[in-house]
């Protein structure tokens, strides 16, 4: 099998694997990452929101914040695990179609 | 160690954003000279796995979460220029699709992630493999240690970005506008985690691929190389 497949196969091993990365931190009851709280688990931790914090926090609303789909964050884990595989499939073949777009203004002919 | 909007103050999203676009035009201009057409289909997947590998969240029980980036791995297999490129697009996507990461700290992210985190962990690479022959363990070694170096140094960044903020930004009673820890929190939180857990899952990610990829598809190591 040509190693291109093969690396796509383990990107797609990655993909099923990913609700780990959702699962293993729920488990253990870990947090946010450090410096990625929302305004409540701000005002937890230091009493108040900054302010300029308040205002720009919500300048982008992203599509599917944090790989859940919008409504699906009180569904529980397993609503949340396929939304999060989806994510890393929508994800992955948006940064590989991009790249492959890119590669044609990139990448000269001569460099075969 | 993506930051998120409202954590930089605009004065330093507005300076990385202008540090990162000569990088991106100069990475560009690099790539367009030094990059095959056969190589774009793997520039593709190792966007694709920076953007996947992001997502596994490492836990530190009852505290916060990290992950491993996989830059210094695209960077080992296709240079510093095309990691640059790929690891921007996975950001990007993130930032704009998935809010991980804010856009007004795209050009704070890129410069950590994107641009520190590849070059450093290439040259490290490229100076602890040094005339190695292409199926030596130190080889694996050089990609490990890279990659624990490069997120390490990444990491640094990081903290240092969030913890000029209390100083940069206040109000006139001495609440923060922004990131509310100081250097004194910022840097060691944010070093300390990656150096002790998560440096360790990228150095590990690293060099179990290329040991895989000696073995099984030795010429990803060479092609391209000016060694």
């Amino acid at each position: 099998m040509k190693i291109i497949s093969k690396l796509w196969i383990f990107i797609g091993v990655l993909i099923v694997l990913s609700p780990l990365g959702l699962l293993l931190p729920a488990h253990f009851k870990a947090g946010a990452a450090w410096g990625e709280w929302g305004a409540d688990e701000m005002r937890q931790l230091v009493g108040y929101i900054p302010n300029g914090l308040k205002k720009l926090s919500s300048l982008w609303s992203a599509p599917i914040p944090d790989y859940a789909f919008r409504g699906w964050e009180e569904k529980g884990l397993p609503f949340l695990s396929f939304s999060y595989i989806v994510s890393a499939v929508i994800g992955t073949l948006i940064c590989a179609a991009t790249i492959l777009l890119l590669g044609k203004f990139l990448s000269k002919k001569r460099n075969l | 160690m993506h930051i998120p909007d409202g954590y930089l103050g605009p004065s330093t999203c507005g300076v990385f954003y202008a540090l990162m676009f000569p990088v991106w035009t100069i990475a560009s201009k690099v790539v367009k000279k030094t990059l095959k057409v056969k190589q774009v289909p793997i520039l593709a997947i190792g966007a694709a796995f920076s953007f996947v590998i992001m997502m596994f969240n490492i836990p530190i029980p009852g505290g916060t979460t990290g992950h491993a980036v996989g830059g210094v791995l695209v960077a080992i297999l296709l240079g510093p220029a095309a990691a640059c490129i790929a690891i921007t697009v996975a950001l990007v996507i993130q930032a704009l699709l998935f809010g991980d990461g804010g856009i007004t700290a795209i050009g704070a992210n890129c410069f950590n992630m994107a641009f520190v985190l590849p070059f450093a962990g290439y040259y490290i690479y490229k100076a602890v493999s040094y005339k190695a022959s292409i199926n030596s363990p130190r080889r694996i070694f050089a990609a490990g240690l890279a990659g624990y170096a490069g997120i390490n140094i990444a990491a640094f960044l990081a903290g240092v970005e969030f913890g000029v903020q209390p100083l940069l930004h206040h109000t006139a009673s001495g609440q923060a506008l922004y990131c509310p820890y100081g250097l004194n929190v910022a840097v060691p939180v944010m070093l300390g985690e990656h150096l002790l857990i998560f440096g360790w899952v990228e150095a590990i990610v690293t060099a179990l691929v290329i040991k895989y990829l000696q073995k099984h598809s030795p010429e990803l190591l060479t092609e391209g190389r000016k060694d």
